[in-house]
């Protein structure tokens, strides 16, 4: 695989904490990755177009505000529907544990909660992508 | 391992180096009048009463809210009844981006992470059986500020109770929305005159209440150090007096009523120097700089929180420590006013038995640990004093760098605290994965298989009762009157020079809703779009 993974980083919902979603997407570029961080505030439409017009091969939710069960299944919806269900989604964030099955039935691969490394997750992305 | 020792760096929890002792030798360029002073006299670096924490304890306010405006009321009854001493509103996002609960954007978010609040008769529900003469409360808002403000001053209308009487803070800062938390609405300029109106209102009408506390909190959440915090933080508090200053307004009218919000991470040392120094810094600001009369436009009251960016999702009971060790830090450096975090806020907002363990941690310090007994126990320690002649340089150096770049607004659009904050966070990161900064239960002292705890969660038939309320409003509201206090609004806002405060109130007294107010402020003053950093 010599193409760099590239890597849509994504603030879905009204939250303005993006500490966690600047610091991941820098760990990616570091790692290697092509990354493009959409900013804030995106609507699930917004997130789905970013990783179509990318041509994304894998999208990061970052999602803080406890607005993920709302927001994060109408996004895979949405990907499913336009094609994208190649795409690796993971989302970081304040996920309680519970809601943890619901994400991965709707198709998300995984989760990961306060206190994951970024070391574990760019290897998580390594090992799971699905590079065209 | 005497040798491992020798060559290892020892630092702050910001990164600073600091050396194996402290002795006579460091601290020879103090002078105790000129850079100490007793409690309560210039510079202040030792606190701003003479008595401290014996005349009075600092306030234990506990942010909270959470679904709707009944359930939140109900919390504000249980920690009153379990002896807090002010109250603190947190709104939800919607609220606080001036949406209303039924905008599309508002979807999913309904009373997740704050209250509800679309209108005064939320508002009137919020603060049910608390007469608002007797508390004092603080709002966390900041770009729709001027009308949850506008909604607290109608409520007391309401309960008979005098504007002069009231007591409180909005938070209504800006500049540090810009910098670190990103809830901002309209850009720079309208927003920095609607916060002069505040100042210029409140000095008229409202005079005991804090018409703006200066945030260092969110931009330490956001990752910056102990410095950038201090730095940014009274910097910004220097752009708000320059904005009011070519308004026109006397520095000793609007100067007393500012106040600052600081926030109290793990390093128990370098938290106590900030906290010192800050005060020191913005007495020889605000004599030197602006020239201040009135000696109390001198002194730098604060309140301060625990850092919510220090918890753990791990081992969750153990937040319960570092909590009082940074509340430890808090009143050790003399805070005014002090929210400790709950064990379970990486996970969730708090429920009630963790609310009440955080309370607990302040009842505790005030009256078991002896600490309140002498005002700045740590002075005189050869480390505190050095840290905190570190702090003050560290901090002039950051002023002459951004009054160099023409101020704050200036600063924030060439993206240079954003930068500044995000390098430093990734640094602290960067450090944790190589375990140079050891988390007990995250990167050492790890636990396998930990029982879940109990969490809050908020019920999801929150957000439709909450729409069905809005609707019910509209039906039922004079929206006559509605309409043309929404058009003055507007035409206020568009003429730019009146203060825009009674308009507000007008529109707030006809129950127009949040919503409503800020899309007549978007159609004119248009939405800040965030540079790229």
């Amino acid at each position: 695989m010599n193409e760099k993974i590239r890597v849509v980083v994504a603030k879905p919902g009204l939250d303005g904490h993006d500490r966690g979603a600047k610091v991941i997407a820098r760990a990616f570029r570091d790692a290697g990755f092509e990354v493009i961080y959409t900013g804030l505030r995106q609507t699930p439409e917004q997130v789905v177009n970013a990783a179509l017009q990318e041509d994304a091969d894998v999208v990061g939710l970052s999602v803080l505000s406890g607005a993920h069960m709302t927001l994060c299944p109408r996004i895979m919806e949405l990907m499913k529907k336009e094609g994208l269900d190649d795409v690796l989604v993971v989302i970081g964030g304040i996920i309680p544990d519970q809601d943890i099955p619901k994400l991965k039935d709707c198709g998300v691969a995984e989760i990961f909660q306060p206190g994951a490394s970024m070391e574990d997750i760019v290897t998580y992305v390594r090992q799971h992508v699905r590079k065209k | 391992m005497a040798k491992d020792v020798s060559d290892r760096l020892f630092t702050t929890v910001s990164g600073v180096p600091i050396e194996r002792l402290y002795t006579p030798e460091q601290i020879r360029e103090l002078d105790y009048e000129k850079d100490l002073g007793d409690p309560g006299e210039p510079p202040y670096t030792r606190g701003i009463y003479p008595t401290m924490y014996r005349g009075r304890l600092w306030t234990m306010r506990q942010f909270s809210g959470f679904g709707s405006a009944a359930d939140t009321n109900q919390r504000f009854h249980y920690l009153l009844k379990n002896g807090q001493t002010g109250l603190s509103v947190a709104f939800h996002l919607p609220t606080l981006m001036g949406y209303d609960s039924d905008h599309p954007m508002s979807e999913g978010e309904v009373g997740k992470c704050g209250v509800a609040i679309d209108s005064l008769a939320d508002m009137e529900t919020l603060f049910k059986g608390l007469p608002l003469d007797q508390i004092s409360t603080s709002m966390t808002t900041n770009a729709p500020a001027t009308i949850l403000w506008s909604m607290y001053l109608v409520v007391a209308e309401k309960q008979g109770v005098d504007w002069t009487k009231l007591r409180g803070t909005i938070q209504n800062d800006i500049l540090k929305e810009y910098v670190a938390e990103n809830t901002y609405i309209f850009p720079p300029k309208p927003s920095m005159k609607l916060i002069v109106d505040t100042f210029e209102f409140g000095t008229e009408h409202v005079p005991q209440w804090n018409t703006i506390s200066i945030s260092g909190y969110h931009i330490r959440e956001a990752g910056s150090t102990a410095l950038q915090e201090l730095a940014f933080t009274l910097y910004d508090g220097i752009e708000y007096i320059e904005w009011a200053l070519r308004k026109g307004l006397d520095i000793d009218d609007f100067a007393p009523r500012l106040s600052f919000f600081f926030n109290a991470h793990n390093d128990l040392f370098e938290e106590v120097a900030k906290y010192r120094a800050a005060r020191k810094i913005w007495y020889k600001v605000m004599t030197g700089r602006f020239h201040c009369r009135n000696p109390k436009s001198a002194i730098l009251r604060f309140h301060t929180q625990t850092a919510g960016c220090s918890l753990t999702a791990q081992q969750p009971y153990n937040n319960i420590v570092r909590v009082a060790i940074q509340a430890l830090a808090a009143v050790l450096g003399g805070t005014q006013s002090l929210h400790t975090n709950s064990l379970d806020e990486t996970l969730a907002l708090p429920t009630e038995h963790a609310a009440r363990i955080a309370l607990r941690t302040q009842q505790i310090i005030a009256h078991e640990t002896g600490i309140t007994n002498s005002a700045d126990p740590l002075a005189g320690s050869y480390f505190l004093e050095r840290l905190t002649l570190d702090m003050e340089k560290g901090c002039w150096d950051y002023f002459e760098r951004l009054d160099a770049m023409g101020g704050m607004v200036a600063a924030i659009e060439q993206g240079f605290p954003q930068r500044e904050i995000q390098d430093a966070s990734y640094e602290y990161q960067k450090a944790v994965e190589r375990k140079e900064k050891i988390i007990v239960g995250v990167n050492d002292f790890v636990m396998e298989n930990e029982p879940p705890i109990d969490v809050l969660l908020i019920d999801e038939a929150v957000a439709g009762q909450q729409i069905e309320r809005l609707r019910q409003l509209r039906d039922s509201r004079d929206n006559g009157r509605v309409r043309t206090t929404l058009n003055a609004l507007r035409e206020a806002a568009a003429a730019n020079s009146l203060n825009m405060m009674p308009f507000i109130l007008d529109c707030v007294r006809a129950y127009a809703t949040l919503g409503e107010m800020c899309d007549e402020l978007r159609s004119v003053y248009g939405v800040y779009e965030e540079p790229t950093v």
